[in-house]
Order: C-alpha cells, then structure tokens, then sequence
C-alpha cells in the first residue's frame, strides 16, 4: 500500500461529506486523513483525502469521485510538486525543572506555545507528518497528556490555481 | 369483471378557485412566474417534463403532492398495492419506453420499500427517479411518526439524491434529477420532498435553470482510441464482441449489426443485452456466462481480442477473473469511465456512448478497408460457429415423461408468442430459462433483474411494460417462489386495465437454491420447499389468480403447453395467470460453478465438452468447485446429439435431446 493525497472540489452542499464517506466506506477504500473546508469561492468547498491504496484501487477512486454530481473535481497531490500541511495541538507535562527545555525544542521545530497551565504547556504545531512525529517523539519523554491532530491539507507549487482551472472548465 | 377493468379518469378540477394543473401550465410555459403550492409545483414539474405515468401509494408525508395530482389530466397515477411494485413497475416502464420511469411513496416505511427497486435500477442502470415525502424539515432529525433518513440510505444505491426543504427549489430540482437519471449512464435519482416544502406557496416557472458544474458525460469517444481500436482489431485473429446492457440503453442495435455484418466477428449478448442483436444472426454465439452457452463461454475464453461494448465484466460473466480469457487483449468501450479497467484492465480504453463508438468504429475499420487493410477471422469463425453447432444449449428431458420439462415451457412460449412480445423474468432458474430458450430478437424484448438478482421482479415490472406499451403482448415468466413476493400488483393489473400474462413455472421450490444444494451440499435441502405443487398447492396459484379477477389456468401435461398458451394469448382484456407445473429436478445447463476458470464449464452434471479437434480449447476438469468432495455421477441421459438441427417439430427444437411422450424419445434414447 502506499499513500496519496487527492484534492477535491466540491460543491459546497448539505450532506456532500456523508456521501463522500459512504462512497468510501461501500467501495473498501480506506481513508487515512481527511480535512474539509471552503475555499476562496463561497459555492465550492475543498477536501483533501489520504487514501491508503495501490496504483491501481487508487484510479477507481478517482473515477468513483469523479462519478458523484456533486465532485467538481479531483486532482492527486504530487509530493515533490505540493505542499502539505497537518497541524497538531499537544498538551505536555512541564514542571519548574523542564519547562525552558521544552520550550526550547518547541522553538526549534518552529512550533509554538499557545497555552500554559500549572503543570502543562499547549503546542501548536504545524508541518508535514515527518515533522510531527519528530517532534512528538522528542515530547513523549515528557510525557503527553493530550494529543490533537488536523486531517492534511495540500496545495500545488507555482501559480497554478486548481479552482480556477476547475471553474473555467466547468 | 369488466366494470373492474375500466380505465379511470381523472376527476374534474375541484371549484373554480383552484387553477387545473394545465391552466397553470399554460401561464408557466410563458415563463410568467404564477404562485402555486409546493405540491403543485411538483405536478406542473411532472408535467412540463412529459411524465404520463406515475406508480405509486399515497401516506401522510407525500399527501399533499396527491391533491393537485388528481387534478392532473396529463399524469396518469396507477396506485399500486406495495411501493416496491411501483419502483419496479418503474422499471419495466423505462425498459419498454427508454425514458425515464417515475415512482411515488411516502416517508419512513413507502421510501424504504422503494429501497429494492432503486438497488435494482442502479445495478442495472436503469432510468428512474423516485419520488418521496418527507417529514417537516422542522421535525427532521427527531425520529418523527415514518421519519426515515432515505436520501442517506440511498446514497449508495442512487446516481444522485436531493432532499428539498424549499418549496422554491422544486421545479430546478426536477429537471436535474430527470436529466441526471437519463442521460450518460442512466441511473435512479431519488427527490425527497419534505411535507412543508410541499405544502408552502412558491412560485412556479419553466424551464428553471439546470445547474450540475460537476456532472459532464462523456458521449464522444476519443478519435485516437478508435484508431487504436481499429488497429487491434485489423490485428487479431480470434476476436469477439462482448455485448452488454450500455449497448441496449444507449440503443446501439442498427450500428451493432452494421459492425458485425462489416468484420463478420462472432459476438456474445449477456443477460442484459439479450435481444441486441437477433438470435438468429449466424455469428451470434449465445449468451456468456456461469449459465451461458458453450460457444460463448469458450469463444471468450479463446479469444485473442475482445471488444467491451458496454459490459461490465461481471463475475457471473468472467468466472474466476484471474483466469477469464487469459490470451486476449481488451478494448473496453463505456460511458462510464469508472468501469473501465476496474475489474479486468483495459488495452484500449475508450469512454463513450456506444451507439457513438461503434459508428466511429464502423467509420475508421472502413477506412482500413478502403486502404485494403481488413482482419482475417474466417478460421476462428468457422472454429466458434461449430462449437455453436456442436454444442447447443439444450437439456435433460423429465425421467417421467408425464412431467413437464420447465425448459420446453419456455421453449413453447417463445415460439408461439413470437419476437414482438416482451419478456419479463424474476430471477432464478426460470430467468435463465428464459435467457435461454426465448429467442429473441429485437432489443428491450427482454427485461430482467440482472446485477441484484431481485426476487419478485417480475409481475411488477411487466405491469409497468404492458401499462407503457398497451398493444404490446407481455408476459411475465415468473417462478413459484418470486411470484409470491410480488403477486399482489395482479390487483393493481386488473383494476387499472393492464392485462399481462403471466407464466409461473411451477416447481415448488425455490429452485435455483435447490440446484445449488443438489450439486453442493449432498442434496440435503434445506429450507427451499415451497409446497406450491408437490404434496400440496399453498396457495393454489388459479384460485388466487381467480381471487384477483385474473384469468388462472393450470397445466401439469407436456401435450397441452401449447394449448394453454395459446388460450393465454386470446385473452387480452384481464390478466391471465398460467401455473406450469414443472419437473422438480431440472437444472439450468450449461453451468461454470461460482469462483471457478470458465474452461470448467460442464454441459450437464458432471459432463464437459468433448473437445477431440487439434485446438482444444479447454482441458476437462471434473466438477468439485466447493470442495465439498462429493463425486458428481455423470449424467447418463445428458449426450447432446452432433449436428442436431432445430424443427419445426415443437418437441425436437434447439437441441431439446427428447420429448416426454412421442416418438423423438426414441431418438433420446439411442442418444444414452
């Protein structure tokens, strides 16, 4: 198995991701993230999916996609000609002793504080998976009391604008 | 009986207060918005989209869409007695018709009882919109009284679905849901109205704006693929067409015949594109499949091309996939691009309408032969003609020859009620029956539950057909155990004036299970008795059809199958139902067991062809596909006579081996 981001247009209308899920769920295909959001048109909304499948599993879910009236578009994110973003909150034990430590691991992976209680600190990070597993994994020691995690989000390099590209098709 | 059977008219527009639906039709079509009720937007909708029947039954939540649909003098309603009868019906509407059919129910349990014929209509692509009445939006999510979640039930079972909570919506709606359902591969489309939307004032004009930026078909195949097409099929020296359902509903015969009669390559029509090119066509090899004739079977196992038209690979088609036709390269041709390559991957895939393929087709392979390029297929067809000659689809007459042979039946009914009438089967034993033994001869002759196998299918279906095409002889081939799930729309015939006949091949089982539990499971049956004609006739199937003001016959003798439905051909002003009571224990021959390489194919229990020519084309293997370990004895009477040819010898056609009480039982005989 491997991994691929798609991003999809969508009409942005009641119940698109129910039927997007059940299209997944009837068909076998495994969802890995997903994250949903509208976009810089107020009618179209934009998903980005990670499907865990081959080559193969992986064009029947574009075309079964593409097949559902209310899917405008879908693209797969190349890796090398993408960017993509997953954001994280950790709520980590931080007492007198450690806390400028952490807070020093947090500045070097750029992530930030945004909260702080007696005995714990809130981070907010933001990267690729890579990225937040190393820094989840130099936390763990600490110990992690709570661990939030946002589906990925993707967009092309360059000016290429995929909205737009759809729009005008449509 | 006939003051049952007449046609109801609709009853006159109520008070002057209230427009009928066409007068405000009339103001609509001006695109003058007019103010009418949600309700009767919906009818003027129907109306403005050439709808003249609708099937359905009326509930609390749909009532109000009922009202103005009374008034209605261009929408017929036909109130049948079980909403999955309407969805079905439907069905055998847009079969008969090609257009859209149109279903009615109300919320909770009448959207749920659609569920069936919407499941069936989606296998099978089958144009459909299904409409239903919802709870308030306001009590929507409060498990209200017949509160059901249809649109989120039927998400998987739908082309697409609308819930509309504004009356305003409607009319835009309907439009969209009618040209979804019809156009690029047909599907059902389910509209659920809430009762406010129904109930509250909007404002109606036509036509409203059709607004779907995500739906685009393809029709017109790419130029280059055709060519490759062309390319591959110049090269080839076994090649074959695979025909399919896509070829019916994009209504692709003429052109289908104009390719076949130019390459002259042999061709196979599966269970949904029986009648897309005649039977009778010499290069037409039968129908492929688990229960699919020898040639068919073995003309796509040996081919080197085959040409999908339409089809789907299916697995009751291919058999076991890693093995279907291992030497052939594949131009898979269909609308829908999601099929292509999704079972077997395609060489040349092309997307595309098939009436537009294959006259694209037609134009490029003329091309290359006015070029002198042209395919040489003249060995691989006289090799795939004699396998059709050599192994006819036949069968195993009745060990007792008082019995009827379910198989002569069929035989009978398609020689005598001819290529113009409409077939329409249930699923089982007598669906494949059906496909075999009817010849037919024209497409949307036949009429099936294909992809979902829906038992029951058939009485309903025919109802919508004969309710579509009034002059057209129907007739509804029905078993024993399917006709007890949908009889009940035999009151909805009779009353609404829609005479089908009906053919119950009686075998008091549930007989295609049965089969099954002879072959594999040490003939233990469990659970497949019906008690319908052996031991005791419940219910007995004449009093019932005499019950619902139908015309009931019986016939138990071989000598009078003929008579019987001739008889069922004269009456045309009621139903008729006729119980063929039929040899419990014939199987639909030939077989290719589920999960195993269609080179397994047997003729008959425990007999595969004899393949003694040099280019044997399968090796024998001995039936055990479930590993059950049980030795299946060969069948003794099961020898299909060399070059028998088809009479006109109602007892001696198409390879029938022996009649049960004449003199062709002696020729059976030295067959053994």
């Amino acid at each position: 198995m491997s991994k691929h981001t798609l991003s999809v247009l969508v009409e942005n209308k009641p119940g698109v991701l129910a039927r997007i899920a059940s299209l997944f769920a009837r068909r076998g295909f495994n969802i890995d993230s997903l994250a949903v959001g509208p976009t810089e048109h107020p009618e179209i909304s934009r998903m980005t999916v990670v499907v865990d499948v081959e080559e193969l599993p992986l064009e029947q879910v574009t075309k079964q996609l593409n097949k559902l009236i209310e899917v405008i578009k879908v693209v797969e994110l190349d890796p090398a000609s993408s960017v993509q973003r997953q954001v994280m909150l950790i709520k980590v034990k931080a007492d007198q002793s450690n806390r400028s430590y952490i807070i020093q691991t947090v500045e070097l992976f750029r992530a930030h504080v945004i909260d702080v209680g007696t005995d714990t600190l809130t981070i907010q990070a933001t990267g690729n998976a890579d990225k937040l597993r190393a820094l989840l994994e130099v936390l763990d020691p600490y110990g992690i009391k709570e661990l939030v995690q946002s589906g990925h989000i993707g967009i092309g390099r360059g000016s290429r604008s995929m909205t737009d590209r759809a729009l005008r098709s449509a | 009986m006939s003051d049952m059977a007449t046609h109801p008219t609709p009853a006159p527009a109520a008070g002057a207060a209230r427009p009928s639906p066409s007068d405000v039709a009339a103001s609509a079509r001006a695109r003058t918005p007019v103010e009418v009720t949600g309700a009767q937007s919906l009818v003027l909708s129907l109306e403005a989209l050439e709808v003249d029947t609708v099937f359905g039954l009326p509930g609390g939540a749909i009532l109000p869409a009922y009202d103005p649909l009374m008034d209605s003098v261009k929408v017929r309603h036909i109130l049948v007695r079980h909403e999955q009868g309407a969805g079905h019906a439907a069905e055998g509407y847009a079969y008969e018709t090609g257009r859209v059919g149109v279903c009615m129910a109300t919320s909770g349990p009448g959207a749920t009882n659609l569920v069936t014929p919407i499941a069936d209509a989606w296998m099978d692509s089958v144009p459909m919109v299904a409409i239903t009445g919802q709870v308030n939006s306001t009590s929507i999510g409060t498990d209200a009284f017949q509160e059901a979640d249809i649109r989120g039930i039927t998400f998987p079972i739908t082309k697409h679905n609308f819930l509309v909570t504004d009356a305003a919506d409607i009319p835009q709606v309907m439009a969209e849901a009618f040209h979804i359902a019809s156009s690029g591969r047909p599907g059902p489309v389910l509209v659920d109205i809430t009762k406010d939307a129904l109930q509250s004032k909007t404002l109606f004009s036509w036509p409203p704006k059709i607004d779907l930026p995500g739906y685009r078909p393809v029709t017109k195949p790419h130029s280059k693929q055709i060519r490759e097409a062309a390319k591959l099929i110049l090269a080839a020296k076994q090649p074959i067409l695979y025909v399919g359902g896509g070829v019916i509903r994009s209504r692709a015969s003429e052109q289908l015949r104009k390719l076949v009669d130019l390459t002259e390559i042999p061709l196979v029509t599966t269970l949904m594109a029986r009648g897309a090119v005649p039977d009778s066509h010499p290069l037409h090899l039968g129908m492929p499949g688990m229960h699919g004739s020898v040639s068919a079977v073995t003309g796509l196992q040996q081919s080197d091309l085959i040409i999908a038209l339409g089809a789907r690979f299916d697995d009751r088609v291919t058999g076991q996939l890693s093995s279907f036709a291992p030497n052939a390269k594949i131009i898979h041709a269909d609308i829908d691009p999601a099929e292509i390559s999704k079972n077997r991957v395609a060489d040349v895939p092309i997307v595309g309408d098939c009436a537009a393929v294959i006259d694209d087709l037609i134009v490029q392979l003329e091309a290359f032969a006015a070029a002198g390029k042209k395919g040489d297929f003249d060995a691989w067809r006289s090799t795939v003609t004699r396998w059709k000659r050599e192994y006819p689809v036949g069968y195993t007459p009745p060990e007792n020859p008082e019995a009827i042979a379910p198989q002569y039946v069929l035989e009978r009914l398609g020689a005598i009620a001819g290529p113009e009438a409409t077939y329409v089967a249930g699923v089982g034993q007598h669906q494949m029956w059906a496909a075999q033994f009817v010849e037919y001869e024209r497409p949307n002759s036949w009429i099936n539950s294909g992809g979902l196998g829906t038992m029951g299918f058939s009485v309903p279906a025919a109802m919508g057909a004969k309710a579509a095409d009034p002059d057209r002889v129907v007739w509804a081939i029905d078993g024993d155990g399917c006709f007890q799930m949908t009889n009940q729309e035999l009151a909805t015939c009779v009353i609404n004036n829609i005479p089908i006949k009906v053919a119950i091949i009686n075998n008091s089982s549930l007989g295609m299970v049965r089969q099954w539990q002879s072959l594999f499971y040490n003939e233990r049956y469990s659970n497949t008795d019906l008690h319908t004609s052996v031991g005791s006739r419940v219910p007995d199937f004449v009093k019932l059809a005499d019950a619902y003001g139908c015309v009931g016959l019986r016939c138990e003798r071989p000598e009078d199958v003929d008579a019987t439905i001739r008889k069922a051909m004269e009456i045309n002003d009621v139903p008729v139902v006729i119980d063929f009571v039929v040899e419990r224990d014939a199987m639909v021959w030939p077989m290719v067991p589920a999960g195993v390489s269609n080179d397994a194919i047997q003729i008959a229990r425990g007999l595969s062809p004899k393949w003694d020519r040099e280019d044997d084309p399968a090796s024998e293997q001995d039936l055990d596909a479930d590993g059950s370990g049980v030795h299946h004895e060969m069948a003794e009477s099961a020898l299909y006579p060399e070059g028998m040819e088809p009479t006109d010898d109602p007892l001696a056609t198409r390879g029938h081996v022996a009649a049960p009480d004449d003199t062709a039982a002696t020729e059976g005989d030295e067959n053994r």
